[in-house]
């Protein structure tokens, strides 16, 4: 079978899957996060924590709560990393610098697992599991939960309550996290996905030389890292580790768990707002994209112009040979555009135009599908902005699903695809004014600023893949990236619960003839026009120095 | 209700497209607003607009720049960053400017009156001379033929034929009386006939008519909260650029491109929405000034948006629906008697009837039967009956050789008992008749005749029924079409109203109307977030207009109708209503059209600049310049002289707002997209390759 028909066939596959999976999860999700009912288990936690499980918070006290968990969450992260070397199971890896730890606590607590360490190096087992793997739940459940406030926003009538946090966060982890992690990571193990407590192994190579491979509970690390859209990976290696993914299956897989909850929560969407064609049309708009950038990315790598490629049949280099150019395209695909930032190649490597595509992807703004809950709420703030211009040109004060869009509507959302532009380019540029910094650059020209230009976009967008090719550990990269991380992942947030505040305070306006409708396929052209032009307006200089520049001769 | 009995207006007027046209820009216009465009300059008053501010803070820069470092190049791009920033105040000039030149009409109008006080009125009839700058609420003044209404107020006494061209342009006098509807008068309008003693209502320098003026000039113009929301995006848009272009320097340097101010400028206004940003105020002031060309008047920017997102419209039957009054609109002879007989009777029973009822059974007659109207004085030997409202009926006794041949017409019940008092019986087919008219929501009017002394005998019934004025349920078909519900008005019965509803296509009725049932109705409808529209012209019509969304009073109507509404309409034609929503979707449809073209236009001028910028140290880049521009300086200056002519290119539609016909809001959409959106990728390549041609040959920019 060559490797494009089993490109095709997996990409299928997936579709398929994924589309079996839209309705049950979705409904799934939806019923958890509306049930009035608590488990047992989760009455006792929030008995344990103080809190009161039927409470409705009003959107500044659900942001406080959101803030709160998560500053905990790096200031436990960084306290584990700095001290592991006076815990258990440590493997003697040295103390990590406190820039570093900043930027690694930030990072998985942001939901963006960027990762200026190695993680066999510089990880021992416990960090892994009662730090990383943690956040890897917590931080894939805030999203959600922050998309559920937002769609409540456009349910809910006359209130200034748009949910309780910490129920919405326990159920999420305990109800859809927990369960998926479980069977997944026992599928995972099935097919040769280590679990285990071993340290270092030295082995003495077929070359004669010794290497000393780790062992550790990689499955259950593994499993949530692609579920929660997390990315960071127990090795340094990440996906391309056979360790981690061990087989074409187990690739496929992880694509696959990767996808799903993004995918399910237009879904989600639609069901709570009593209208799942609003869902549909959501998510054509995250499957064109999706299905757009992988073949394109594939078609970019399977090109042959240059010796080298010619020779090898495709670009080969920075590829794993077990998956090939395929099934390395369309996890590139699946990765950028979901804030995962796993990799199984090394986009570093990729064509001009494939790479590029990657850092295109990631400057949509990580909405198809997007991480989770966060690209299904910064696609429903692109939806709000398409809505507010197309709704003009009908002729009406702009509503999207009986709510008006304002002033007040479009100041937050204005806001929000403020942020990460300007994250990004203010970032970037900054970079480029300090020559210093750029001495870490791997490559000249182009190419070089490509690199930098992927960090600043993979951080700022929380994706946390890396191009590779330049030295992020150190004191500037690792403060300047930790607030990227930081600041695109938190003020979005903010904007988005604001807007879900001031849209639950509105009455509904009833629909009529005259007034936009915004499941049918106008308006999912519309919207796909409206992501590819803002976001192209935006990054089109940045992009012309670097991948166009790069890949035009 | 009182009904205001607007002839309707021709049917081709009524159907063909609602193009609103906004007069042809006058080119004369844009040279008088040149100085008041310039005068806008100050920044005090450009930053009001963040888009243009930016551009004129550019052009700032760009001067100094050319100065410091001169070439034809800088002197290009500064010259038309500054045309830019002029274009954009031309084009809030020119739409203030028509408002100006209305309000000069109208100022003239405002002469220093002087008013005759009425001291102690009632009690005497002492007067004394006060300019009517004086007058203070409540005082009484009285106006005579030939003089001026001093100020605004309501006549306590009398009643006068007015002429009120100075507001309404209509030349035909109206009448004003003390009590009822048609009490309000407006200051400076000139009392034709007679006396009157006017109430004064509004205070000194907030009458009407200086309300009027501040409204067409604009001075009283607030952003209207869509206008405002628009605004946030499009900043929002504007720092978007302002960073990505501030932020290319330090990746340009490191390419080995640093770019020089000059460009780095010229990227910037290329990029912000400098067309939308340039016509946003224009197309607002635009909008207010067509509903001011339809003689309404609108008391904030806020209404007319609010107009363009009615869900319910609350018309009133009786002059909007319907025709005035209702009509004769045929004849049903009883058994026995022929329908000319009937006819016959029935036209000559009506001739002593003046009322518009009886008016029609006489043109009934005659375009039916052929029956000429006989003159009264043709008939001798007659005694008329006139039509009161005591007797219901009219008729006429004619003295001929048999006897008196008498005739009546009247309401069912009144002619029934004539001919039952005069020994007479009205038969089961007559009652039949009475009855299947009325199922029908139609009047019936009974006629009867006697010979001598013989017994009355019925011949037979009119069918009087309401004329639903032509093209109405077109219009509804298309009100519903674009969302909109229309719910009649009317005081008859529910039959009644349901018939005529039947008939006119609306959606819902309201039988048997009060101040209160009506103002149930507002709030209910609200209450499910919708936005009502009515029109009013009573007093006790008050209430409702200020709780509806947009409360429209006639001009006709009293003061405190005209005081809750928030449109006033001096023509006094309720079915302008339907028009004013048009024009306030107009106005929004050109905001959206206008910024989607603005925002396309973006794409061609990044293949303009770009390759411009740094085909230089990356050759592969000028695959981009797929346009073929002839050098990179005449590629910046092409894409700045389109962004700026594009401005000028679109005060006329700006001014005139985009073209729309009622639809539904897919098909709205997929029009103006077609038209806004792919138009604006497609026209800035054709335009700014045009403009290259020919600059091209410039010496300094190849």
């Amino acid at each position: 079978m060559s490797s494009t028909l089993a490109g095709w066939l997996q990409a299928l596959a997936l579709v398929g899957a994924l589309a079996l999976c839209y309705r049950p999860l979705g409904d799934y999700i939806a019923k958890l996060l509306t049930s009035a009912k608590h488990l047992r288990v989760e009455r006792g936690l929030y008995k344990l924590v103080g809190v009161d499980g039927d409470a409705d918070q009003r959107w500044p006290v659900y942001l406080r709560s959101v803030l709160a968990f998560s500053a905990l969450s790096i200031l436990f992260l960084y306290g584990l990393i700095r001290l592991q070397n006076h815990l258990l199971l440590n493997l003697g890896v040295p103390v990590m610098e406190p820039h570093q730890a900043w930027n690694t606590a930030v990072s998985f607590a942001t939901n963006t697992n960027w990762q200026s360490y190695s993680g066999e190096s510089a990880m021992g087992h416990l960090v892994q599991m009662a730090g990383l793997a943690v956040q890897n739940f917590v931080s894939a459940a805030v999203g959600i939960a922050i998309v559920a406030a937002l769609i409540r926003g456009f349910t809910r009538n006359r209130t200034d309550r748009v949910g309780n946090f910490w129920v919405d966060l326990t159920r999420i982890c305990l109800r859809l996290l927990l369960p998926l992690s479980i069977v997944f990571a026992l599928v995972l193990v099935a097919n040769g996905v280590v679990q285990n407590f071993h340290g270092f192994h030295d082995i003495v190579t077929l070359g004669g030389d010794t290497q000393s491979i780790p062992g550790g509970p990689v499955a259950s690390q593994e499993v949530i890292k692609e579920l929660g859209t997390n990315g960071g990976g127990f090795f340094n290696a990440n996906s391309a580790h056979p360790f981690e993914n061990s087989t074409g299956f187990t690739n496929w897989l992880e694509i696959f768990l990767l996808l799903v909850i993004s995918f399910s929560l237009p879904r989600t969407f639609g069901r709570m707002v009593g209208d799942n064609r609003q869902g549909y049309a959501i998510v054509a708009v995250m499957g064109i994209f999706w299905v757009a950038s992988a073949a394109l990315i594939t078609f970019a790598e399977s090109q042959h112009s240059g010796s080298a490629l010619q020779a090898a049949g495709a670009a080969m280099e920075g590829k794993e040979q077990r998956f090939g150019v395929a099934a390395s395209g369309l996890f590139a695909a699946s990765t950028t555009l979901t804030s995962t930032g796993a990799v199984n190649s090394f986009h570093d490597s990729f064509t001009p135009f494939g790479g590029g595509l990657t850092i295109f992807n990631m400057m949509l703004g990580e909405i198809a599908p997007g991480g989770t809950g966060s690209g299904l709420y910064g696609m429903l703030i692109l939806a709000i902005v398409a809505v507010f211009v197309a709704g003009l040109m009908v002729g009406r004060t702009p509503e999207y699903l009986g709510k008006k869009l304002g002033g007040r509507e479009m100041k937050f959302a204005s806001l929000y695809i403020l942020t990460t532009p300007a994250l990004v380019l203010i970032g970037t540029g900054v970079a480029m004014a300090l020559p210093g910094e750029r001495a870490g650059m791997l490559n000249s020209g182009p190419h070089g600023f490509s690199e930098v230009l992927y960090a600043f976009t993979s951080a700022s967008n929380n994706n946390g893949s890396a191009f590779a090719g330049i030295t992020v550990n150190t004191p500037w990269y690792d403060t300047a990236l930790g607030l990227c991380m930081v600041l695109g992942r938190f003020l979005p947030m903010v904007f988005v619960l604001a807007l879900a505040g001031s849209l639950a305070q509105q009455q509904p306006v009833p629909a009529t003839p005259g007034t936009l409708p915004t499941h049918k396929p106008l308006f999912v052209g519309l919207l796909s026009g409206v992501v590819l032009i803002v976001v192209g307006l935006t990054y089109f200089p940045a992009l012309a120095l670097g991948p166009i520049a790069e890949g035009l001769h | 209700m009182s009904s205001t009995l607007t002839p309707p207006a021709p049917v081709e007027q009524e159907q063909a497209p609602h193009r609103v046209s906004g007069g042809l820009l006058d080119p004369q216009l844009i040279v008088k607003s040149l100085p008041d465009a310039v005068k806008k300059l100050d920044p005090r008053v450009m930053i009001k607009n963040p888009v243009m501010f930016v551009v004129e803070v550019g052009s700032v820069v760009t001067t100094v720049s050319a100065i410091a470092d001169p070439s034809v190049f800088a002197w290009a791009i500064t010259v038309w960053l500054w045309l830019t920033t002029v274009f954009a105040n031309l084009a809030e000039a020119v739409a203030e400017g028509r408002g100006k030149a209305q309000a000069d009409t109208l100022r003239r109008t405002k002469t220093d009156t002087m008013a005759r006080r009425l001291v102690n009125w009632p009690a005497s009839q002492a007067e004394e001379e006060v300019s009517g700058t004086a007058l203070q609420l409540g005082d009484h003044v009285v106006v005579e033929a030939g003089q001026i209404i001093p100020g605004d107020g309501d006549v306590v006494e009398g009643v006068a034929s007015v002429d009120e061209s100075a507001i309404t342009g209509e030349s035909a006098p109206v009448i004003r009386e003390s009590g009822g509807d048609r009490s309000a008068v407006t200051g400076g309008t000139k009392v034709l006939s007679d006396r009157i003693v006017v109430k004064i209502a509004s205070e000194p320098g907030k009458s009407f008519i200086d309300r009027m003026i501040a409204l067409v000039e604009g001075a009283a113009r607030q952003k209207t909260p869509n206008e405002i929301a628009l605004n946030i995006l499009l900043a929002s848009l504007t720092i978007v650029f302002l960073i990505a272009v501030v932020t290319l320097q330090p990746m340009a340097t490191f390419a080995g491109a640093p770019q020089s101010m000059i460009v780095l400028v010229a990227l910037i206004v290329a990029l912000i929405p400098t067309t939308i940003g340039a016509l946003l105020s224009a197309i607002g002031i635009a909008g207010m000034d067509r509903l001011v060309q339809r003689n309404v008047l609108a008391m904030s920017g806020r209404a007319v948006e609010a107009a363009g997102d009615v869900n319910t419209l609350l018309l009133d039957k009786t002059g909007t629906i319907t025709l005035g009054n209702r009509q004769a609109a045929e004849f049903q002879p009883a058994t026995g008697v022929t329908v000319e007989e009937l006819a016959d009777a029935a036209q000559l029973s009506s001739l002593a009837d003046e009322t518009p009822e009886g008016r029609s059974i006489v043109v009934l007659a005659k375009t039916g039967y052929g029956l000429r109207a006989r003159a009264q004085g043709e008939l001798t030997h007659a005694t008329w009956v006139p039509f009161t409202a005591q007797t219901r009926m009219s008729g006429v006794d004619l003295d001929e050789a048999d006897g008196v041949h008498a005739v009546r017409k009247g309401a069912a019940g009144s002619v029934t008992s004539w001919v039952t008092e005069n020994g007479g019986t009205v038969g089961q087919d007559i009652a039949t008749l009475v009855d299947g008219i009325s199922a029908a929501g139609g009047t019936p009017l009974v006629v009867a005749s006697r010979v001598g002394t013989a017994a009355p005998k019925a011949l037979g019934v009119i069918h009087l029924k309401d004329v639903v004025k032509e093209g109405m349920k077109e219009r509804f078909d298309e009100l519903r079409r674009m969302g909109i519900r229309t719910i009649m008005i009317t005081g008859d019965n529910p039959l009644t109203a349901k018939a005529i509803a039947d008939e006119a296509g609306v959606d819902d009725f309201l039988a048997e109307a009060t101040p209160e049932d009506k103002m149930a109705l507002i709030k209910k409808e609200q209450a499910g977030g919708k936005l009502v529209a009515m029109t009013g012209d009573g007093t006790n019509d008050a209430p409702a207009l200020a709780q509806a969304d947009v409360g429209v009073a006639m001009n006709t109507g009293t003061m405190a109708a005209k005081e809750a509404g928030n449109m006033v309409d001096l023509d006094s034609n309720p079915t302008k209503l339907i028009e004013i929503v048009e024009i306030g979707k107009q106005l929004l449809i050109t905001r959206g059209a206008l910024t989607t073209f603005s925002i396309a236009n973006d794409v061609a001028k990044y293949f303009a600049i770009i390759p411009a910028m740094f085909a230089g140290v990356y050759p592969g880049l000028r695959h981009l310049n797929i346009m073929g521009l002839h050098s990179p300086t005449s590629a910046i200056t092409s894409a700045i002289i389109f962004n700026a002519l594009v401005i000028i290119g679109l005060i006329p539609l700006a001014l005139r707002g985009v073209k729309y016909r009622p639809s539904d809001a897919s098909s709205l959409l997929r029009r103006n997209l077609g038209v806004y959106g792919f138009g604006g990728l497609v026209v800035p390549f054709i335009g700014i390759k045009a403009i290259d041609l020919i600059i091209q040959f410039i010496p300094g920019l190849s």
